[in-house]
Order: structure tokens, then sequence, then C-alpha cells
């Protein structure tokens, strides 16, 4: 009997360690999926695995990496802000209102009213999640329609067009520098230093110490409120910057910009790791689950699949990625289960 | 000795604490000195736990005086209590599952390189320091899930000794460990003492404390009762302080035959969870399952009633064998369960009583298609009275309601569908003493009108005073069967702790 638990608990034992460097290595699973999609398609499709086509792809997902850098802050918490899309295109519009009222514009203060703008919504959802308690679903839900009602009004008949936006501001948008395009560039940026910043700083492991277990980062003495506050601000101002962003590479904005985003970078970040129930997950993985639905998409478009494809196989990567997390976990589970009680048996 | 000469560290006099008309705390006292082991009993209930919030700054007192360090102090979060030098281990575990060990020791206090960088080397460096002192071997890279309840619980403690603070509050520490750990907890609170600190120690069972702490306080029923030196009193007098009554009235215990087999549990076993199990309960009986908190007590109460599932082994109630993981096969099979955790598990709190009475039994009220109401209200009134049970409105949420007459509900819900077998999980815990010996009264009658009860219990006296049968199980394993002649808190702890043979 104990010969029996302790073969068992040996090969679980290993799949257990399997399962954990699988689970760590969740960055390197997607990079590996990106590379198959990638090159699989170049295959399928000669002219596609090249550098134009990367560049596309990049710039395509620049905007999803920036607003699911911050989601994944605010996830992290246990909480979600469905606001970001709606956030995205008021600072968007608002940026574009003041290309063309402005005949001699600043590209620094078009910066300062984008994330400015966001900062705003930011905070101002946090403070009601935070202080009136509500669930920051129903906030940020009611977030997303407020603003874009806002903008409907404000925005109403207006087309904003690309011959007020500056040149030099809309090089933000095609130009490259080494190949990489400066679109791309800022929310890579953004994705280094925040990921380092969630590893590496106190106050932002606690954003972990929240989602993972809320009553315990409480009595541990954790500024629980403060810190999801802070949470909803950094998603708020990367929306905000990520309005900036849109103007320049798009140049044309009106009252439906950033439509429908928030579920696409809600999925960027499922898909990239980040546990929808909080506690868990990384920037990188999210940015790299934004990357990949925007590969998916090209490469829909370069095979000829119809695009209408498209939202299935995000929803069938997300169904997969979640089931395949967790197996992962009960495996775990069960193993450490086993090694416990074998453990305890000795 | 030393108390004389030095100064208190912490006093508090006739602190009190409401929630609204709940009265968690009446008049709490209680003088702590530097270098002291001071020990805090009394029953649950007793206010034990609301104390300990506040000095950990969890709750603000409404009355009474606080003292620390010489200042009069409140306390505003978690955050100052810290601050000021207090670590408090809590009864339940509070660690964070998907941080590692190391970060959940030190989180918010990581150890910090340049540019305030978190510097996980020395930060690993420092938990195996504290681990070796401990002696326990715990990977500080693991993360926490999945971590045993004993190893949970020296994580917490070695996270209250990273803290270097001055007053180490720990409430029911040894209740998840073994002896071995236990005597190894109990090396450090003298090792902590000799270095000035005070330590408040919560715990049930009293050799331990007569063992490690020099002095007692007593608390019942929200209110502080006596403190003495442990060299002054024994511990008959600390049980009579603590339940302030003789234990024999406490638990009022008919004598009844026991009848015919109702639940016959054969070699069942649950992989990593308990092994090999097998009793019998008959009906008019009261069997007690015991042990240490984590022993398997309440997974082998839910693989029984279908909630969870069993890898080997037999079910049968009244002879027909019971197929697993249902819970309501369970229940047409004449089962029913109140689990531990009444307000997450027991009761939809907020449901009226009406509706939570009627829960279990909504098909016999339905006619047809349709549920009336007012069926619903005859079967909770009925049974409200029955219970003694205290309430406004039959449609009252139960949320409204205090814990004992919560768990008057969830009885009645079982009680209204006759069960044959009622299994009761820690049926008193969180309720006052009032309430507490009508809880017990209603389950004696229970066995005596015929129905067979399995009861889990932490409460040694409960168990002592209820049960026919006392089964004692450590780690997943039945241990022993001690009949009730032969059951007293000696035999039942060594059983549970592995002291036996």
């Amino acid at each position: 009997m104990a010969i029996d638990n302790a073969t068992v608990v040996l090969e679980r034992g290993k799949s257990h360690r399997v399962a954990e460097t699988l689970s760590r290595a969740r960055e390197l699973a997607i990079v590996l999926v990106i590379l198959v999609i990638f090159f699989g398609t170049g295959i399928k499709t000669s002219g596609f695995a090249n550098l134009t086509s990367i560049q596309q792809i990049l710039t395509n997902a620049s905007l999803f990496v920036l607003l699911a850098i911050g989601e994944t802050m605010v996830i992290v918490t246990r909480n979600v802000d469905l606001s970001v899309g709606s956030t995205l295109g008021i600072s968007a519009f608002l940026v574009g209102d003041y290309y063309t009222h402005n005949p001699h514009p600043s590209v620094v203060l078009a910066f300062v009213i984008g994330i400015g703008v966001g900062a705003v919504c930011g905070s101002v959802i946090g403070f009601i999640v935070t202080v009136a308690k509500v669930p920051s679903l129903v906030v940020s839900l009611a977030g997303l329609y407020i603003i874009r009602g806002i903008l409907n009004i404000i925005g109403l008949g207006i087309q904003i067009e690309p011959s007020v936006i500056p040149q030099g501001f809309q090089k933000i948008g095609y130009e490259t520098w080494a190949g990489i395009p400066w679109i791309f560039i800022v929310p890579a940026v953004v994705a280094l230093v925040a990921g380092f910043a969630m590893r590496s700083f106190r106050s932002m492991r606690e954003f972990y110490a929240i989602g993972s277990n809320p009553v315990a980062a409480q009595l541990a003495g954790v500024p629980v409120a403060r810190r999801v506050f802070t949470a909803f601000l950094i998603s708020g101002s990367l929306a905000g910057l990520g309005g900036v962003l849109f103007v320049s590479e798009f140049a044309t904005v009106n009252a439906t910009a950033g439509t429908g985003y928030e579920l696409l970078v809600v999925a960027s970040c499922v898909i990239g790791g980040v546990a929808i129930f909080g506690g868990s997950g990384t920037v990188i993985g999210a940015a790299l689950g934004a990357i990949l639905l925007q590969l998916i998409n090209q490469a829909l478009v370069v095979t000829n699949v119809s695009p209408f494809w498209d939202p299935a196989l995000a929803g069938a990567l997300i169904l997969v990625t979640i089931s395949f997390d967790r197996l992962l976990s009960n495996r775990a589970a069960l193993a450490l289960r086993l090694k416990d009680s074998a453990a305890s048996v000795k | 000795m030393s108390e004389a000469t030095t100064e208190p560290i912490l006093v508090m006099e006739g602190v009190a604490k409401y929630f609204g008309a709940v009265v968690a705390l009446e008049s709490g006292s209680i003088v702590l000195y530097p270098g002291e082991a001071h020990a805090l009993l009394g029953e649950n209930g007793a206010g034990k736990s609301t104390l300990v919030k506040i000095i950990a700054g969890v709750y603000q007192a409404d009355r009474g005086m606080f003292t620390y360090e010489g200042q009069v102090r409140t306390f505003h979060g978690p955050h100052d209590s810290q601050e000021a030098g207090i670590a408090v281990i809590y009864q339940e575990p509070t660690l964070f599952d998907d941080l590692n060990v190391s970060e959940n020791i030190f989180l918010g206090r990581q150890p910090l390189s340049v540019g305030r960088r978190i510097n996980r080397r020395e930060m690993r460096r420092q938990t195996r320091e504290i681990f070796q002192q401990l002696g326990v071997d715990i990977d500080p890279n693991r993360k926490a899930k999945g971590l045993s309840v004993a190893d949970q619980q020296m994580v917490e403690i070695a996270k209250a000794l990273s803290k270097d603070a001055r007053v180490v509050v720990m409430d029911e520490p040894t209740a998840a460990l073994s002896p071995e750990e236990v005597k190894r907890l109990f090396e450090v609170v003298v090792n902590l003492r000799k270095r000035g600190v005070a330590i408040l120690f919560i715990s049930h069972r009293l050799e331990e404390v007569f063992e490690l702490c020099q002095r007692v306080t007593i608390m019942r029923d929200g209110s502080f009762v006596r403190t003495d030196l442990v060299t002054d009193i024994t511990i008959d007098q600390v049980v009579r302080s603590m339940v302030g009554r003789d234990l024999s009235t406490l638990f009022p215990k008919t004598e009844i035959k026991a009848g015919e087999e109702v639940l016959k549990v054969e070699r069942l076993t649950r992989e990593g969870t308990f092994y090999d199990i097998s009793f019998t309960v008959k009906s008019g009986e009261i069997v007690a399952l015991s042990g240490l908190v984590g022993s398997g007590r309440t997974e082998i109460a839910r693989a029984i009633f279908g909630i969870d599932r069993y890898d080997a082994g037999a079910v049968y109630v009244n002879g027909a064998k019971l197929k697993g993981s249902s819970p309501l096969r369970a229940m047409h099979a004449g089962i029913g369960f109140v689990p531990e955790d009444r307000r997450q598990q027991g009761l939809v709190m907020d449901y009226g009583i009406d509706h939570n009475v009627a829960l279990a039994s909504l098909n016999r009220l339905s006619r047809g298609l349709l549920l009336f109401r007012s069926s619903e209200q005859t079967l909770a009134k009925d049974w409200a009275l029955k219970l003694q049970l205290k309430y406004g409105k039959l449609s009252d949420e139960a949320n409204t309601l205090s814990g004992g007459n919560q768990q008057k509900v969830v009885l009645a819900k079982w009680l209204s569908c006759s069960p044959s077998l009622i299994i009761v999980d820690e049926p008193t815990r969180g309720i006052d003493v009032g309430t507490k010996s009508e809880v017990h009264r209603i389950i004696d009658s229970l066995a005596a009108s015929g129905v067979a009860v399995l009861m889990i219990s932490s409460e040694l006296p409960e168990v002592l005073g209820m049960a026919d049968r006392v089964l004692v199980m450590r780690e997943g394993r039945l241990t022993a069967t001690i009949d009730r002649a032969d059951a007293n808190e000696t035999s039942v702890m060594m059983a549970a702790t592995g002291q036996v043979r």
C-alpha cells in the first residue's frame, strides 16, 4: 500500500513539475504559438512571412497592447475595467478637437490632453469602486456607456479630418525605427517598464496580494483602496495615451473611435495568462495575447478565410487556453495533495 | 517575578465592541508585560477574537481604555498596529495563494536593493533563516497555494517572527500542528520571551497553556472574568471560570438505547484526504468525529453526503448502498447535512426564514408546478415554534438573525425532511453560550427520537458531553474509537495528536 502510494506520488510529482514549469512559461508558450501561426501562414501564403507583415501586425496590435497593460493591473486586483474603449475614444476625439482648433499645436500638449482625459475617467471609476464599494464590473460598464454617451453628444456629426492633423504627428503612426513601428515602441516601452515595476516594487506586488486574497490583504495592512484606485488610474491614463496614438495612426476620428475595444482587451489578458479572478498574470503575457489576436486576424485575411471567422477563433482560443490552465492546475492540486499526504504518512 | 518591576506594554480595560445590537465584546480587560507568555482563555464566542482584532487594529473599540507602551492609543487599521510593533497570527491562515512563500512572509516589508527594487535573493535568505530557526522545511520559492494547514500555520508564524514585534498574538496557533511542531513553536516562544517580547497565546488545549504560559486571563460571554498566575490556579478552576457552570448542566444527555444501524461507512478513501475509514452510526446514537482541524473530518462528511467524490469504499444508509457524488440522492436516502460554514453553505443569507426552512422540501410542498408561499410559511412557523426561534417576521432575511438562530433555521430545514441520519459539522461554532445549549438540546432530542447523528466538532467539551462514541481522526486516518465511558480530554487528544500506541 505504502509502496503503491510512493510510486503514484513519484509519477504525479514529475507531471506536477512539468505543469509548474509550463504555467510559469506561459509567455514562452504564446511566443511559440505566435511563431507557429506566423510561419505556418507564411508557408501557405508566400510573401506573408516578411518584415512588412510583422510591422503591420505590430501596428495593429499597438493600441491593444497598451490597453492590455492597464487592464492587467486592474484584473490582477480582482477587478475589471470595461470603460477603456470609451475612454480611448473620448481622448482621441478631444486630441483631434485640439488639433482642429489650434493652428499651431504642440505635440507635447496633445499627449498631455489625451493622458489627462484618460486619467480623469480612470480616477472617477476608481473612486466609485473603492469609496462607494460598487463592484467594478458594474461601475466600469456604466462608465463605458456614460463616456460613450458624452462623446456622442459632443462629437455629434463631427468627423476630424487628416488635413488638420500635423504631418509630424502622423509619422508616429507609420514611420519606423530600426524596423519597428514607432507606434509600437510606445506600448513596448510601457510594457517593459510596467512589467519590471510589477515584479520589483512593493506597492505593485500588493496588487497581486489584493487579488489573491482581499481579506488577508486588509489584515496585512495593505492600503487596498488606494492600490485599487491606482490600478484604475493607470488603466485610464493608458487608455488616454491610446487615444493619442489612435489619432496618429488613423488621423481621422469620430464618435465611434475605440468602440468594442474593451472586450478584445480583456480577451488579450485572459489569453495571455492573467487570471480573471485576480492574483496572477503578467503584463508581458497580456501584451503577447494582444499580438496573438492581431496575428490571427491578419493571417485570416491573407489566407482568404472569411474575416467573419475572426471572433469565433478568438473565442475558441480563450476556451482552449482556459481549459488548458484548468487542467494543469487541477493536476497540480492533485499532485500536491498526494505529496503532502505522502509526507505526512512518512 | 519581573512583572512587578517592569511597566506593562499593553493594557486594555473595560473595552467594548458592538455591531449594531449585537454585543461582540462587553468588557474586555487584559494587561501584558514584556517577556511573558499570557494565555487568553474562554469558550468560542467569549469575545477573545474580538479583543484580538481590536489589538490588531481591525476593529476599533466603542468604549474602554486601551494603552500601548504607556500611551492611550487607537489603531485605525492593521497598518497602525503593525507599525507599533504588534504581530498577529490569526486562527484562519491569511496567506496569498498566488504569491510565493517568502513574499507572503515579507509582503509590504520586502528587503530592497538599489532603486527601491525588491531584493528577492535577500528575501529568500531571510526566509530560510527564519525557517531554520523554526526547524521547518518549506521551499521559500514555492507558491503558498496547496500548502498543508500545518505548513500554512508555520508560514504565519514565520511572518510574525520576521517583524521583530514587541507583542505577538497567537490565536490558536497549535490547532493544526503535530506534537513535534508544537514543541518547536514552544521553543520559539521561550526565545521570544527572553528577548522581552510579550506573547498573547490563545488555545483550547489547557495542558499547553499550563506548560507554556506564566499567566492566564479568562473571559466569558464577552467579559473579563479573572487573571491569575498559572501557579495559582488549577485546570479545573479554569474550566469552571470559562464555562460558568458545571459541564453536566451544559450538556443534557438523554440515555437511550441505540437501535438499528442507519449509516455504515466501509473503507472509504479519498486519495490525499482520508484513507480506509470504516464506522457505523445507529439510530438514536450520537457519534462524534473528532480530531485536529485539517485531519479530514469535514471531508468525510462531504463525501458521505455526495458533495465530494471518493476513490474507494462504500456508504450504506439503512442497509442500502448509496451511490456517491450526488447530494440529491443522499437527501432522498434520508441524510441531512448541517455544514460548518452556515453563512456560505447552510443558508441563503438574503432569503427569508420561510424560504430557507422550506428549501429542502420544495418538491413535497409544491402543488403541480406551483409553490405557494403559504405552505412555506406554515412549515416554517411550525418549526420556528418547535425550535424556539427568535425572530420578527417569517419573511425576515436570514442575515438579520443571530448566529444561534441562524443555526436553528438550518436545523429546521433538515428536520422538516424527517431524515434518518443528520450530519452536523461544528454545530455551535460562533454561537453564544445560551443558544449553544439550546442547539445541544435540539440535537439531543433528535437522537432521542431515533435519528442517527454524526457530529463533527473541534470543541472537546461538546464532544465529551454529547457523544455516545467518539471517533478520532489524525491526518486522514481513523486512529481511535472511544466509548462514552472512556472518553476524556486526555484520551481524545492523545489519539488526535498521534501519541497513542
